[in-house]
């Protein structure tokens, strides 16, 4: 029993770290989420994709790296604490339910390129309803993350089945919408026929899993964002001086502090856990991946937002970039399940 | 990263639910005195077998255990609800202070007794006005020739009443600063100037005592760590008590949590969906604070060293426990104003879980301090 990283696994954490902190600076995240119209640059996009991060979790023969839920999850929670908007999440998203429920053909259409970085995808968002009918497909998408930049879109199509949809095609509009968190880019996806192509298998069993491997990648980041939201407050909580002496030193705001760090390794210990159980023991993956959204979704914002209060005033202003990752961590909280929906699972999944 | 068992650790739990099938005694009688005795005999039975001091290592009788093999030795005693040794403090605290900070002398004397539960163990830490802030204990030991003449009181003294050692932590030096002048000593419990008097908690049981010490003796060779050093070595014995203790809770609050479940099902307020989403929020509060511990563990069989870290799984635990009774006792409803036989007493018992074994606020100061790196109130 060993439940703590691998060397190779440390090693795709802090190659992370490192490129993140040297490309994503404080000042060029605000820039991209408030003035670069996609929110990410071709250059940062072609450096990811360099960097073999598109292709993780495809496997070998889709022309991926066939790696773990685990180095995903050490990934994500890297992205999470840097907060760099970048289309990845929602491309490894399209890639992993292509890979649950795709033919032979389609997979090898659409992986290799996803893989690549050559294309990018994103997926509909899980309460969307849409007409589908002869390999068209119709009705409007509120809020698909990255779908501006994104060359194919997943959408369900009738109970347990998706479908691919070209998002340069016909039939489709796309308009940005503005969303609560600016550093994942959200659009209305408008569809009037578009041609789709319904995805082949109907294995109820991968879909879940792939559903699941998302719900933890978005885990993960949010377990990033609480971190650094921490790691602002302690870091403010020693420097800043009230009445005589810096404000970490009152128990006021010591004890919040403290609260944060609870938070974030719970959250560290579930995700971790979900991630490998995913990867190795599938009997226990789906209730450890719903323990784990629900209780990372709660503290990824949550963190922030004690990690606020702890600022107090200059954590209100704009000019602070702390409420970028409250934003995003509320807003992470939302997608791929809330938590009280993967509360409602886990009672299911215990027999409740 | 990988949570399965290593063929080693999984011999171990086979060898040891084997073990435990063949010897369980069945459940403990009724009654102060027969319970204990109970205990002790089990205790004893473990010992026979090498099982009674899994984590001490073999050249003191103990079992030299992993601390995956000592978590699922933990695991495997509460799942068989097997009962509890009776010297439990001898065991997770005073043994494996022996051992770090005693002589070979000591070592020779002390130890075996405790295995065996010959000699039973109690804490002598905690006074009237000495609770979180332990530094500020009164009770003075003054030397006279080899011996010393020890006067105080403590509270909150665990077994007292079957002990026949009592770890004291008592000030030597009232003129140095204060966590410098104290000393850690092995008092003898068998003599009239230590008086036990029984203190009744919020149960209505008397799990605790009152320790009235009027020039009790205590010879020389019973310090511990050498003199003025009773402060890391009281330190050495809290450690002790806050990792090995609180990984033995977390289990027991598995099972518990699996009673209110079951008793939810039954009594049909798992269909409320406030009730429902709050024993889905416990059942997962229990699992992190189980992977918490796990992934403790493997940080410090890489680092050597248990961490302050330890501190956030008491007052994680101390939380969940408390959080699983409430919510028992909402599942019970309106019957929540008779005394059932488990959940009021466990509603009541564990108020004491965020004050016993370090207060949640001592602990959050620690967190702060030591983990986060805050600055020191003081």
């Amino acid at each position: 029993m060993r439940f703590e990283l691998t060397d190779d696994q440390r090693a795709i954490q802090q190659t992370a770290r490192d490129f993140l902190a040297s490309r994503y600076s404080a000042e060029e995240v605000r820039r991209l989420a408030l003035e670069d119209e996609r929110g990410f640059t071709d250059e940062q996009w072609a450096a990811i994709a360099e960097l073999g991060w598109p292709a993780l979790v495809v496997a070998e023969d889709d022309g991926g790296l066939g790696l773990g839920v685990v180095e995903l999850a050490v990934l994500q929670e890297q992205l999470g604490y840097a907060l760099a908007p970048t289309p990845l999440l929602s491309t490894v998203s399209a890639a992993l339910a292509i890979s649950a429920a795709g033919s032979p053909e389609q997979r090898s259409e659409w992986l290799p390129a996803l893989a690549e970085g050559e294309r990018r995808g994103t997926v509909a968002p899980l309460y969307s309803a849409l007409d589908f009918d002869a390999g068209a497909v119709s009705g409007t998408l509120d809020g698909v993350p990255d779908a501006a930049g994104a060359d194919l879109l997943v959408v369900p199509a009738g109970h347990e089945r998706l479908a691919v949809v070209d998002l340069h095609g016909e039939g489709v509009r796309v308009e940005a919408v503005d969303g609560l968190d600016p550093t994942r880019r959200l659009s209305t996806v408008t569809l009037r026929g578009a041609p789709a192509s319904a995805l082949e298998s109907a294995d109820g069993g991968a879909l879940a899993r792939a559903r699941d491997v998302i719900a933890v990648a978005v885990a993960a980041e949010s377990v990033g964002v609480a971190q650094r939201a921490m790691e602002i407050a302690v870091a403010h909580a020693r420097e800043r001086k009230q009445f005589g002496q810096p404000i970490g030193v009152f128990q006021a705001v010591s004890h919040p502090c403290a609260q944060m760090l609870l938070e974030v390794e719970g959250a560290r210990s579930a995700v971790l856990f979900a991630a490998w159980a995913l990867d190795h023991s599938p009997q226990e993956a789906a209730l450890g991946a719903a323990m784990a959204k629900a209780y990372a979704s709660d503290a990824g914002w949550r963190v922030p937002a004690a990690a606020l209060q702890v600022l107090g005033g200059i954590g209100f202003t704009w000019e602070h970039d702390l409420h970028f990752w409250l934003k995003r961590g509320r807003a992470n909280a939302a997608v791929a399940g809330d938590a009280r929906s993967h509360r409602a699972r886990v009672a299911d999944l215990i027999g409740l | 990263m990988d949570l399965t068992p290593t063929p080693q650790e999984q011999a171990f739990r086979d060898e040891l639910r084997a073990w435990i099938e063949a010897n369980h005694p069945g459940p403990e009688p009724e009654g102060d005195v027969a319970g204990f005795e109970f205990r002790r005999a089990w205790q004893r039975r473990l010992h026979e077998d090498d099982w009674a001091g899994v984590s001490w290592p073999k050249e003191y009788g103990g079992r030299g255990a992993t601390l995956v093999e000592q978590a699922i030795y933990n695991e495997e005693l509460a799942r068989a609800q097997a009962p509890s040794t009776a010297n439990v403090l001898g065991l997770a605290m005073g043994g494996p202070t022996v051992i770090a900070h005693g002589t070979e002398a000591q070592k020779r004397r002390y130890l075996e007794p405790i295995l065996s539960a010959d000699e039973i163990w109690c804490q002598g830490f905690s006074e009237p006005e000495a609770g979180s802030d332990l530094a500020s204990l009164k009770t003075r030991a003054v030397r006279d020739g080899n011996e010393w003449v020890v006067t105080g009181q403590k509270v909150w003294t665990t077994l007292a009443h079957h002990a026949k050692w009592c770890m004291l932590v008592a000030r030597t030096d009232p003129d140095v600063p204060r966590h410098k002048g104290l000393t850690y000593f092995l008092m003898d419990m068998d003599q009239d100037a230590v008086q036990v008097r029984p203190l009744r908690q919020i149960t209505g049981e008397a799990e605790f005592n009152e320790l009235f010490i009027e020039e009790a003796r205590i010879p020389d060779e019973n310090i511990i760590g050498g003199e003025g050093n009773g402060w890391a070595v009281a330190i050495t014995t809290l450690m002790h008590e806050r990792a090995t203790l609180a990984f033995g809770l977390q289990i027991r609050v598995k099972i518990t949590l699996s009673e209110l479940l079951a008793d939810a099902r039954e009594s049909g307020a798992a269909a409320d969906p406030i009730i429902r989403d709050r024993l889905a929020q416990l059942y997962i509060e229990c699992e992190v604070l189980r992977l918490n511990a796990l992934r403790g563990l493997s940080a410090i069989m890489r680092t050597g060293v248990p961490g302050p870290e330890g501190s956030l799984g008491k007052w994680q635990w101390a939380e969940v426990n408390q959080a699983l009774t409430e919510l028992a006792m909402d599942v019970r409803g309106g019957r929540a104003v008779l005394d059932d036989d488990r959940w009021t007493y466990r509603f009541l018992r564990a108020r004491a879980n965020s004050i016993e074994g370090g207060t949640t606020e001592i602990l959050k100061n620690i967190v702060a301090e030591r983990v986060l790196g805050l600055p020191r109130m003081r």
